[in-house]
């Protein structure tokens, strides 16, 4: 119940706000008809409208996961984000090793089987990607070697 | 005989050893993504369209080599289904309902060899339906014009919305946000930017690849964290493999009928596999009665959900490539490959490009065959690799993706893009809102708003326009028939619940 409440409430305001910034587009002196508003601004409101439904008419709660669970979500999505910055500065082979070690820790505590893991699909996928399908993929930072 | 000749120009295409190779890799590699628990169609599909873009493949070898992983991943979900009662993907889900209680029976081997023969005959007879079927939708195609295809793009989502989701308004919401991403970006019409808050990287939109892995592969992972894994190990040990030709000819009828329901059901736009195995398996139980057993373990109630599913996905196939509508996940994710590979499904796809349609039906009937070939002597493989243990599995997966999408444009923002379309996922999964609409809108949303546009162009602004032919009438009746119906037939529509032990 609360949970669809909160989440109607939440898609409204987006809803809304996406309307405001819909209203805000530019046409040129080149309009057909209907222009570059219309349409989000009716994609907007339907999504309103839903928003709406749903926040009155909620269905039951889903199961969340315990606050823990939540915190190694937040970690993973964390370690993701670091994971796409690290890409490109710091070549393939290290940032993955990392994160699909600790990716894998998250799913089955045990250190050194995901150490492992993360070690093994990184090295793994490197040779498969680079040698295998012939990506451009760069291992390691320019000038260490 | 027309068909005849465009078939043997097909296998012309689809027959050259190099193709050939490829659509047994894409079999082989499909088998498997549909066979792990996590990974299904529209996953692996999706996982995989960004690296054989990177592959330089021509259009015709791509489209083999992905169909045939599409196919693949279909034979392969009922691996998972049957073994450990977890569903490879949502239409897999009938399957587990006499798939498992059969192979604890100690029928594992047989309950696979004859799900793989169902399959085989219901993709085999839907892709003969879409021989004769697809080109006749595609001359009345012809008489589309933009207020039809308004229509039309509202009927998918309407359809979807109502058939594939429990709650009419969670379904509208996620086409609405998938619409409201497709809108960002330059503007088509005007060539202003729009939505995009004045960020660089939005000016070209939001990649629909990127939403696509990003709401179904990394939404996985967080869902698989969330588990711990669990429900990954083996359940059911799998002895000898042998042909069961009792059962398989006792279920003949079963798998003709399912394919029939199947197929209908995957020609309507938004309804796709779910709806056909579902429908077959309800069908056929109906028709057994109470004294056929269905839930206990019997042949024909493995043999119609997965005949039902195979020819529902090759149904799809039909709305797909002659209007460009896509009847499912999986389909939809196909949509994005033809679009990737620059081939605009529609009615002149059959008269322009009639190489890509018939050399994909051609390889569609050699992966079929492949595939059958393929299951029966080397299921014991397959099953091998359903010990992967989720936590080597999902951090592969994950880095896949990352590469996949890291190959696109070589940009950090499409992955930060990629990991917030996997909160979303999580999240609206969480709250019972469907994704497969979601990316539909992204899918399509251009598309709508274009011939909408054009039809107001036409019109000069007049909205009466949108109903001014029969057609379109047609199509708005159905779509509204199709959202409002379902919400009075939730109580027949009933899905059995799973099997717990």
């Amino acid at each position: 119940m609360a949970s669809d409440r909160i989440f109607g409430l939440v898609m409204l305001f987006l809803a809304l706000a996406y309307m405001a910034s819909a209203t805000q587009i530019q046409t040129s002196f080149l309009a057909d008809p209907v222009g570059p508003r219309a349409f989000p601004l009716l994609v907007g409101g339907v999504a309103a409208l839903s928003s709406l439904v749903i926040m009155l008419r909620p269905d039951p709660d889903p199961d969340w996961p315990v606050a823990r669970t939540f915190l190694s979500l937040g970690l993973a999505v964390v370690v993701l984000v670091a994971y796409a910055y690290a890409l490109k500065p710091l070549g393939f082979v290290i940032p993955t090793s990392i994160a699909a070690g600790i990716l894998s820790y998250q799913i089955s505590p045990r250190p050194v089987a995901a150490s492992l893991a993360g070690i093994g699909l990184s090295l793994g996928l490197f040779v498969l990607f680079k040698f295998a399908l012939g990506l451009s993929l760069i291992g390691l930072p320019k000038g260490w070697f | 005989m027309d068909i005849l000749s465009n078939l043997a120009m097909g296998f012309g295409i689809a027959l050259s050893p190099f193709t050939l190779m490829l659509a047994v890799a894409g079999c082989f590699l499909g088998t498997i993504i549909g066979a792990l628990p996590g990974l299904g169609p529209s996953n692996g599909v999706a996982i995989l369209i960004p690296l054989t873009f990177t592959m330089g493949l021509d259009a015709t070898s791509a489209l083999v080599l992905m169909t045939a992983v599409y196919y693949g991943a279909m034979y392969g979900g009922r691996i998972s289904s049957i073994l450990l009662n977890i569903p490879g993907d949502e239409p897999a889900l009938m399957t587990t309902l006499d798939g498992y209680p059969m192979a604890k029976q100690g029928r594992a081997g047989d309950a696979l060899v004859l799900s793989g023969v169902a399959s085989f005959v219901g993709a085999f007879l839907a892709t003969i339906g879409l021989m004769l079927l697809a080109p006749m939708l595609a001359r009345v195609a012809f008489y589309f014009g933009p207020a039809e295809y308004f229509a039309l793009y509202l009927l998918a989502f309407c359809t979807l919305g109502g058939m594939a989701s429990n709650n009419q308004a969670k379904a509208a919401l996620a086409s609405c946000i998938g619409l409201a991403i497709a809108m960002i970006g330059v503007d088509n019409n005007s060539g202003m930017p729009r939505l995009t808050y004045g960020n660089m990287h939005l000016m070209d939109g939001v990649d629909f690849l990127v939403a696509i892995v990003g709401l179904f592969a990394i939404a996985e992972v967080f869902f698989f964290i969330e588990s711990h894994g669990k429900g990954s190990s083996i359940g059911v040990k799998l002895d000898k493999v042998g042909i069961p030709w009792k059962d398989i000819m006792a279920t003949k009828w079963t798998m003709l009928r399912a394919s029939g329901v199947g197929f209908v059901a995957g020609i309507l736009p938004g309804a796709g596999a779910s709806l056909g195995s579902f429908l077959a398996y309800m069908s056929e139980k109906s028709l057994a009665g109470d004294k056929g057993g269905f839930g206990t373990g019997v042949p024909k109630g493995v043999a119609a959900p997965e005949a039902g599913n195979n020819a529902a996905a090759g149904g799809a196939l039909v709305p797909m490539l002659t209007l460009g509508v896509p009847g499912s996940g999986t389909t939809a994710v196909l949509l994005a490959l033809l679009m990737t590979l620059n081939i605009t499904p529609g009615p002149t796809l059959f008269t322009d490009r009639p190489e890509v349609v018939w050399g994909l039906i051609a390889s569609l009937l050699i992966a079929n065959i492949v595939l059958l070939l393929m299951n029966v002597p080397m299921v014991k493989i397959f099953v091998k690799i359903l010990m992967v243990p989720a936590w080597v599995l999902l951090p592969g997966v994950t880095m896949i993706s990352f590469v996949g999408i890291y190959s696109l444009s070589g940009s950090y923002f499409d992955l930060l893009l990629m990991v917030g379309f996997g909160v979303l996922g999580y999240v609206l999964r969480k709250l019972d809102v469907p994704t497969v609409p979601v990316i539909l809108g992204i899918l399509l949303g251009g598309n709508m708003e274009n011939a909408l546009r054009r039809a107001m162009v036409l019109s000069d602004g007049d909205a009466l326009f949108l109903w001014s032919s029969p057609i379109a009438i047609g199509l708005w009746i159905f779509a509204i028939a199709g959202f409002v119906a379902p919400m009075f037939m939730r109580g027949l529509l009933k899905k059995p619940q799973r099997i717990t032990d």
